[in-house]
């Protein structure tokens, strides 16, 4: 670890006895706790961070803050690597790694700045001339290329592993930014005790109070804000938020914001996030963001050393670092002064000082000489040497003569845009201001203020007056006392004189002209400025897209308002003619992992385990994902190496003993009220007033638009108590149909609903050996003869000893078969007894596997067929349309188009060659013609294997229908590489009669 | 985005489900012409302004909402509960 030759001896707001190390470039440097990566890169004279987007350019530093276009990084290696990450705002830790991007091989050495002698090919608009022609060389050879020679950092390339977490919170007043002007408002409403919640982007608070040296009340700065944030911490209603950015401004007082509870961490600690994203709701919102300062346009003004002169003086004020030893000042206004006074005070050397404004006011060259500069009034710097880093600045003084002066710092102030990127986010567009030469915010999104710098009030006078009377408006608009808000805290006013200067030029040399940047980071010059409005891209729009200013990472933060002043200029418009810039979340890069919290991989969604789900685990259950529901899909036995072998012997036992399969999952919907008979009349296309107490009727609803959107059986429990069971999938969605049909529709009948899916555990036992296996169960006095509970009877009973039940006679499968519900903490129990009442036939449990395999035989339709393509009549259930009533879908499916003969309605397949296997998917073709989209005549919607039949059946919709049966055509399927014969056949492939189904 | 449901108060927009515009009513589907149910299936207007629309609580208390939205500002100024509207009846 070397020293850090730039480190003052004392000051600032490090903590000395906090040694870091950290490496760059695989470099070993020290640091301190409270410096960030660029600080403490100035400390260790490290002045070349980065090489630039297209031309390669050596880049340094240029900022302090957020804003920074230059100094982007990879930090930290692996898996957590990241790539484009701001040194100026990325807090030292002890062992953090960086590495340098866009350069080849090394950050010294980069092969690629030759791009730079190429840069005619590179100017704005480069995308669309160069790489034109031929269109196949794009892909091949134009774009790797530019990827290679024009980029960003590595993104990490292996799977995030830190966690990230979503928060929510509420409150009176959010106060954005914790400079003078947010702390002033926090004060004043945390002291009334309204809830508060002060956030700032940097990990420590005060805003530009760290970086300069004023007096507050009297008091130097450091003090007041010492004061001032113990008092904050007192009171119980306010909430600190420091490194946490308010992103984006949504509707009605929604507020985005990331939290960056670890990023200052080598790694988080145990059961820590990395990040937190906040959705914070806020009755009223103060804007206390503060301003972004604006560099000038001249050659060289990308060089390394070259800085903006706030930053400098954050640098040497806050961290306690001479970002130069020779510093010469270029400032268009009183701002940059205070840059100047500060690193002499610091003990740099200040040689120049160049003011852009011809006035020469006494009081600054008073200054100027007690600080022992020349002083160029009415002078500009009309180019920077020096490559790698800064030697040698050109200055052009008001009488046109240049002088060359050698040094490594070159501060650079141009005035502050205010940081009103929030105030945009709901269509606000900016409003320029004359008298301070800035964007200000226009209309403002309900229940946002803005306070100081961020409104264009940049003193530190007017930060706290602002903050302190906004936040007393914002809680008396709330009905809030303000009473105890306390006092205005006072400071002097500073000057903040300015006449802006966009650019210089003239100081292009004829042979190395030398390029003058607007955008750093997307190396856009003053040059690509005036070629879009020669070319007609002269409206900001088109300006953007056509160089690219402004579209980088840091979305133009420095860069936006230099471009449009060139483009104001060489259209003769002024800057607000000239267009303006409107803002979109997120203010700063915000992680997609943030956004996405905890919700990825397996936890993208909750998962739903049936009430038997751990029965089915111990019986060694392989799972299936349907929706959010894990079920079982079916229980290998010792010695099934096929899944098919499996799900073989599981139909076998159904349709030959006795099995056992969870269906909990489907929907349960409990309908009650003298209206409920006309209720489901309504949603079912079948009648329900003449379905006796104690009986289940199969039913089918439509959409209003004809289609089929989901079936069931319903049975009827009582005279005004019905239970509806929906398919799993369409649980929620029928739920809310059915609510939207009362509540919106027919909200005069008199019917209430609600959903028991997860109430109730209900089993199928199929099989001929059913009924024994229930009589186990069921409590002796409930009679299960078949005259007794005949098929679809439906009614309670109790089991186990009293336990309440539900028994069914339904069947999907078209054996004797019930279902049998009971309240799902019984769901284990329930099984566990059906086992051992079904063990002397082999009761077998079964899986959603086997449960299609026995739907298929009997031509049931299911998921696959009720697709949301499908009507009624499609699907060979028309008979089932009343035509006495009014039902959900009824016009619509009486439409022509959906009565045609020819559409594809529903049947059986098999295979000519019954060998063969069936592939749901495959198309019908005609024998003898092309597989073409013309000669598509409908597809295969479910297969099995049929183990009673030993072959594969399959059913689906083909054009014509059952008017086909004994047809053969073509099952074609291009992405298996099928292509089979299959003869149509009824979709009922077992037991037509049903006698299974009655015995 | 917040909606004040009438039952459970201001609630984030993540609880509710969009349906559509709230105004057309249902003809009586053993009276009405296809043409008539087909305009009330299909046909919509797109407002740029106050829209009456519903919305569903699904994550509440499964109200259906009419929700009066300007369309241009996301600016809510009525949300009244669907059911109280008696069948047929014109909004």
């Amino acid at each position: 670890m070397s020293a850090q030759p730039f480190r003052l001896a004392s000051g600032g707001l490090i903590d000395r006895s906090q040694a870091l190390s950290f490496r760059f470039d695989g470099k070993s440097y020290g640091g301190h706790a409270g410096d960030t990566l660029a600080s403490a890169l100035l400390a260790n004279g490290v002045r070349l961070v980065g090489r630039s987007f297209k031309y390669h350019r050596p880049r340094g530093i240029l900022s302090a803050g957020p804003e920074e276009p230059n100094a982007l990084v990879e930090l930290r290696s692996g898996a957590r690597r990241e790539p484009n990450t701001r040194a100026t705002v990325a807090e030292l830790f002890d062992g953090l790694e960086a590495v340098s991007q866009n350069r080849w091989p090394s950050l010294a050495f980069d092969l690629l700045s030759l791009n730079g002698l190429f840069s005619p090919a590179l100017v704005a608009g480069f995308y669309y001339k160069t790489f034109m022609w031929p269109a196949s060389f794009w892909e091949k050879l134009y774009e790797p290329l530019i990827r290679r020679a024009a980029g960003l950092g590595r993104a990490a390339g292996a799977e995030d592993p830190d966690h990230y977490e979503k928060a929510f919170a509420f409150c009176d007043l959010l106060v954005i930014g914790g400079g003078p002007a947010g702390l002033a408002a926090a004060l004043a409403a945390g002291r009334t005790g309204a809830r508060v919640i002060l956030c700032d982007e940097d990990f420590r608070l005060g805003g530009r109070l760290l970086a300069e040296k004023r007096e507050i009340d009297g008091r130097p700065v450091a003090e007041w804000l010492a004061a001032a944030l113990a008092e904050l911490e007192s009171l119980p209603d306010v909430r600190l938020m420091p490194r946490t950015t308010v992103f984006g401004l949504y509707d009605h007082g929604t507020y985005g914001a990331v939290e960056r509870v670890s990023d200052h961490l080598p790694q988080p600690q145990p059961h820590q996030p990395r990040q937190r994203a906040w959705r914070i709701q806020a009755k009223r919102a103060i804007l206390a963001a503060g301003a972004l300062e604006r560099p000038i346009v001249f050659p060289g003004n990308d060089t390394p050393g070259v800085m903006l002169a706030g930053a400098a003086r954050t640098y040497a004020n806050r961290y306690g670092v001479l970002p130069g030893r020779e510093t010469v000042l270029f400032t268009a206004g009183d701002d940059g002064w205070a840059t100047a006074r500060d690193i002499a005070a610091a003990g740099g050397k200040v040689a120049a000082i160049v003011d852009a404004r011809a006035d020469a006011d006494p009081a600054r060259k008073a200054l100027a000489d007690r600080l022992g500069a020349r002083l160029f009034a009415g002078g500009v710097v009309e180019r920077a040497r020096g490559g790698r880093q800064l030697d040698q600045v050109t200055i052009r003084d008001a009488s046109g003569a240049t002088h060359a002066l050698a040094c490594d710092l070159l501060a650079v102030s141009n005035g502050w845009n205010p940081t009103l990127h929030l105030t945009s986010h709901q269509n606000g567009k900016p409003v320029w201001d004359e008298e301070i030469h800035c964007f200000v915010p226009g209309t403002l999104p309900a229940g946002l203020a803005v306070a100081g710098s961020a409104a264009g009030r940049f003193t530190l006078a007017t930060a706290l007056e602002d903050g302190a009377r906004l936040a007393r408006e914002a809680l008396g608009d709330l009905g809030l006392s303000v009473a105890a808000a306390g006092p205005v805290p006072a400071a002097d006013d500073e000057p903040c004189g300015l006449k802006p200067l966009w650019r210089v030029t003239g100081g292009k040399g004829p042979v190395f002209p030398g390029k003058a940047f607007v955008d750093f980071q997307n190396d856009v010059t003053d040059a690509d400025v005036e070629l879009a409005a020669r070319e007609g891209f002269r409206p900001v729009e088109h300006l953007k897209r056509y160089t690219t200013l402004g579209m980088a990472t840091d979305q133009g933060k420095t860069s936006n308002l230099s471009g449009l002043a060139i483009m104001a200029e060489q259209t003769g418009r002024t800057i607000p003619q000239a267009g303006t810039t409107t803002f979109r979340p997120p203010y700063t890069p915000v992680a997609i992992g943030a956004l996405g919290g905890h919700h990825r991989g397996k936890a993208f969604r909750p998962v739903r385990l049936a009430p038997t789900h751990g029965w089915s685990s111990e019986q060694g259950a392989v799972f299936v994902e349907t929706g959010q529901w894990l079920r079982a899909q079916y229980y290998p036995k010792p010695g099934e190496t096929d899944w098919l072998a499996t799900v073989n012997r599981e139909v076998l036992a159904v349709r030959e003993t006795v099995g056992i399969c969870d269906v909990s999952t489907l929907g349960k919907i409990d309908i009650q009220g003298a209206d409920a008979a006309a209720f489901l009349e309504r949603v079912y296309i079948n009648g329900w007033k003449a379905l006796p107490v104690g009986k289940a009727r199969y039913g089918l609803m439509l959409r209003e638009d004809g289609f089929v959107m989901d079936d069931g059986t319903t049975s009827r429990l009582g005279e005004h108590h019905f239970l509806m069971t929906t398919t799993t999938a369409n649980a929620g969605k029928v739920m809310q149909h059915l609510e939207f049909c009362h509540q919106v529709l027919w909200p005069d009948l008199d019917v209430g609903m609600v959903s028991v899916s997860e109430q109730w555990a209900q089993v199928t036992v199929a099989g001929p050996k059913a009924r024994k296996t229930l009589r186990g169960v069921v409590d002796p006095e409930h009679d299960l003869s078949n005259e007794a509970f005949p098929y679809l009877a439906a009614r309670a009973v109790t089991v186990g000893g009293g336990i309440p039940a539900r028994l069914f006679r339904i069947s999907f499968s078209g054996e004797l078969a019930y279902e049998l519900a009971v309240p799902a903490g019984y769901g284990d129990a329930m099984m566990r007894a059906l086992m051992q009442a079904g063990a002397p036939f082999g009761i077998t449990p079964y899986g959603t596997e086997a449960l299609g395999v026995l739907r298929i035989e009997k031509g049931h339709v299911a998921g696959n067929e009720l697709s949301g393509q499908t009507t009624a009549r499609d699907l060979g259930l028309g008979k089932m349309m009343s035509s006495k009533k009014d039902y959900v879908g009824r016009l619509m499916a009486n439409r022509a188009a959906l009565n045609e003969p020819e559409r594809p309605s529903f049947v059986g397949f098999k295979p000519v060659d019954r060998r063969e296997r069936l592939r749901a998917g495959a198309h019908f073709i005609g024998v003898g013609k092309a597989a073409t989209m013309a000669n598509d005549e409908g597809y295969m919607t479910s297969v099995a294997h049929s183990p009673h039949l030993n072959h594969w059946i399959g059913l689906g919709l083909i054009r014509g229908g059952s008017a086909r049966i004994g047809e053969q055509v073509r099952a074609y399927d291009p992405v298996r590489g099928g292509d089979i014969l299959v003869e149509i056949c009824s979709p009922v492939f077992l037991d037509p009669e049903g006698a299974r189904l009655h015995g | 985005m917040r909606i004040t449901c009438p039952y459970c108060g201001a609630r984030d927009a993540q609880e509710f489900s969009y349906l559509g515009a709230a105004d057309p009513v249902r003809p009586d589907g053993m009276a009405a012409a296809e043409a008539a149910m087909a305009d009330y299936v299909y046909l919509r207007d797109n407002p740029a302004g106050p829209h009456r629309e519903l919305w569903y609580h699904g994550s509440g208390c499964r109200s259906w909402l009419i929700v009066t939205r300007d369309t241009r500002t996301h600016a809510i100024s009525a949300v009244e509960p669907a059911k109280v509207r008696k069948a047929g009846e014109a909004a």
